[in-house]
């Protein structure tokens, strides 16, 4: 795979006139370029005239007066003290929350359902599926179906009081102290079949070899796993740790499907955070400033990723 | 065999050998995960067939005593939507299909061209280009939805006076058209990273032997890589269609009222602050929003697991 195929092309064309064989070699950028020039304008040059709008005091409208690091330094000082608690505060806060429980849940459960999955079971083939669909739904579903299931006056609390345990309660979805936890489990319900695919690939593609010598060894069952099996499985549980934070950072629409719009901003994140002050508080420097921090979050991770995996396609 | 493939074959290593106690704990606990998966789509499709008052007055876990397709009439061509004149949700599901279709194509077409020069005609610096595309797939987007809503402002404001000059704006400012523009170009990244990934195992020998022969840079694509490129075509306009179908945060911040999404028609509807909450109409309307991508994810499960399995980069 390290021969390329161009300078084939040119080698056997210049005999027959360079011109086109000139053409042949400038057409393949010519063919690329305009993909390439679109990603560096709109995600590279945006990058950086938001970057520049979290310098400037922009309200309603874009400006250019420079206010310097005013804008990271107002974010940074907001405090719990205040009450209510400031913005980027409990967006913080939250983003811990429900990153935290997001991220461990669909690792935990992902790994036990594809676990239980390789162990040779009948229906399989319809268990799969089963786990996965959700992937298949828009968050916006999503979270109409968690908001109806959870909510107390209708779904589950209603349903249990019916079946005669009255003074069951959970209203975590109308609870502003509990609404982050909400969009936790409907986030994992949503995500959690994903990680299991990834696993289960994962144990799928792991040499019958091994397992058959550490069998000979005598190693079966629980240890098998514990000491064989996760740790080759290393890079998979990598992967899925950082598809998994990353799309934690970027939640926005389950946030405002589970809540109802995120009422009061008790279920504020970064992105919900962003939104607000940017369209409908006219505080767009503000905004910016979090979506920089956003996006510095998500290349602090995705970067070094990405690279170490381009690098290891070079073999 | 790629990563997806691993999750679909059956497992090739040494059946499991489990106590008869064993596999009833495995069954059992796949079981009890299948049904916590599956209960609030099941909930969803009872409560959008009952009417109102059986909603509001029983238990969700109940089947309808008196199924009707009231709710999905109603959803469809009646409810009130937001503050917008226009009934139902029809118009908005038809909004996402003109916003869908020429998206998935323009972005599945360029990302082929673009895997094709990125593996079989590789200049210095392909690696740079593709990493860059690459990470375009992951920033989160509130880092360049300011400077876009600029640019689609000043967009609209050549269609006004494009508008006046001739009497039309040649789609400029057309909020589906502007959904167009944003999806192909967010969506760049992932299709040129499918499309890399699969024509990086294409023998390179063939291409060589084509170009002897005299063919020309498109003519080898036509001729050569299209012909056998059925299967990534099918995951990639998979992987764009739910995508873009899903979306919220685009289709929220750059389309309004009558011209947005359905994800956002549908948002609007389940939150609505007026009158009171029709639950059996909002589900009815959730399952349309979901149908189409519930619909391909069931007669394409395969194709849908490999385009999320290559998202994961691993390819």
């Amino acid at each position: 795979m390290t021969t390329t195929a161009a300078p084939i092309a040119a080698s056997t064309r210049q005999p027959r006139g360079s011109l086109r064989a000139r053409l042949q070699n400038i057409l393949p950028k010519l063919v690329l370029a305009p993909s390439f020039l679109l990603v560096l304008i709109f995600v590279y040059g945006f990058n950086l005239w938001t970057f520049f709008l979290s310098f400037t005091n922009s309200k309603a409208f874009s400006s250019t007066t420079l206010v310097g690091l005013a804008n990271y330094q107002k974010l940074w000082t907001w405090t719990f003290e205040t009450d209510p608690p400031s913005g980027w505060y409990t967006a913080i806060v939250n983003m811990g929350l429900f990153g935290g429980l997001y991220v461990i849940f669909c690792l935990v459960l992902g790994l036990t359902l594809a676990i239980l999955l390789d162990q040779k079971i009948r229906g399989e083939g319809i268990l799969r599926p089963i786990y996965l669909y959700p992937l298949a739904l828009s968050f916006i579903v999503t979270g109409t179906a968690w908001k109806l299931f959870l909510d107390p006056g209708i779904g589950l609390e209603k349903a249990v009081h019916l079946w005669g345990w009255t003074s069951f309660k959970f209203d975590w979805v109308v609870n502003p102290r509990m609404m982050i936890y909400c969009v936790a489990i409907a986030g994992i319900w949503a995500s959690s079949g994903f990680v299991m695919a990834l696993f289960l690939a994962g144990l799928r593609g792991i040499d019958g070899e091994i397992i058959k010598a550490a069998q000979i060894d005598g190693a079966s069952g629980f240890a098998m796993y514990r000491r064989i099996i996760i740790p080759i499985m290393r890079p998979v549980f990598l992967s899925a740790l950082i598809i998994l934070t990353h799309l934690a950072i970027k939640s926005y629409d389950l946030v405002l499907s589970v809540t109802g719009k995120n009422p009061g901003g008790a279920a504020e994140l970064p992105s919900t955070f962003m939104y607000s002050y940017t369209f409908t508080r006219n505080q767009m420097a503000v905004g910016s400033t979090s979506a920089v921090i956003m996006l510095m979050t998500i290349a602090a991770i995705m970067i070094p990723y990405l690279y170490s995996e381009l690098k290891e396609k070079n073999r | 065999m790629s990563a997806a493939d691993l999750v679909t074959a059956a497992p090739s290593r040494e059946p499991a050998r489990h106590s008869n106690l064993t596999r009833v704990v495995i069954y059992g606990l796949l079981l009890i995960f299948a049904f916590i998966y599956l209960v609030p789509l099941v909930v969803m499709v009872m409560t959008s067939l009952k009417p109102l008052d059986e909603v509001t007055g029983g238990n969700m876990f109940a089947l309808p005593h008196a199924p009707t397709f009231g709710p999905w009439v109603q959803a469809w061509g009646e409810a009130r939507i937001g503050v917008s004149e226009t009934a139902g949700i029809k118009g908005y599901f038809w909004n996402s299909i003109k916003m869908v279709v020429p998206a998935v194509l323009i972005s599945t077409m360029l990302g082929a061209l673009n895997g094709y020069v990125l593996t079989k005609w590789r200049f210095p610096g392909h690696k740079l280009v593709f990493g860059m595309m690459l990470f375009a797939c992951f920033i989160p987007f509130q880092s360049v939805i300011i400077p876009m809503a600029v640019i689609l402002g000043m967009l609209g404001n050549i269609g006004n006076a494009l508008d006046d000059l001739t009497g039309f704006s040649f789609g400029f400012g057309n909020a589906t058209v502007n959904l167009v523009i944003v999806h192909v170009i967010y969506g760049l990244g992932f299709t040129t990273l499918f499309f890399r990934n699969y024509y990086e195992a294409f023998p390179t020998e063939l291409i060589k032997a084509a170009m002897i022969d005299g063919a020309g840079f498109f003519q080898i694509f036509r001729r050569i890589l299209l012909p056998s490129s059925g299967p990534i075509i099918i995951v990639t306009v998979i992987y764009q269609f739910t995508n873009i179908w899903n979306d919220f945060l685009f289709g929220s911040t750059f389309a309004a009222g009558d011209q947005s999404p359905m994800t956002v028609a549908l948002n609007n509807l389940v939150n609505t602050s007026t009158g009171i909450v029709e639950y059996n109409v909002n589900m009815a309307a959730a399952i349309i929003a979901a149908a189409p991508t519930l619909f391909v994810y069931i007669v394409a499960g395969r194709y849908f697991v490999r385009g999320l399995m290559a998202g994961a980069v691993k390819g």
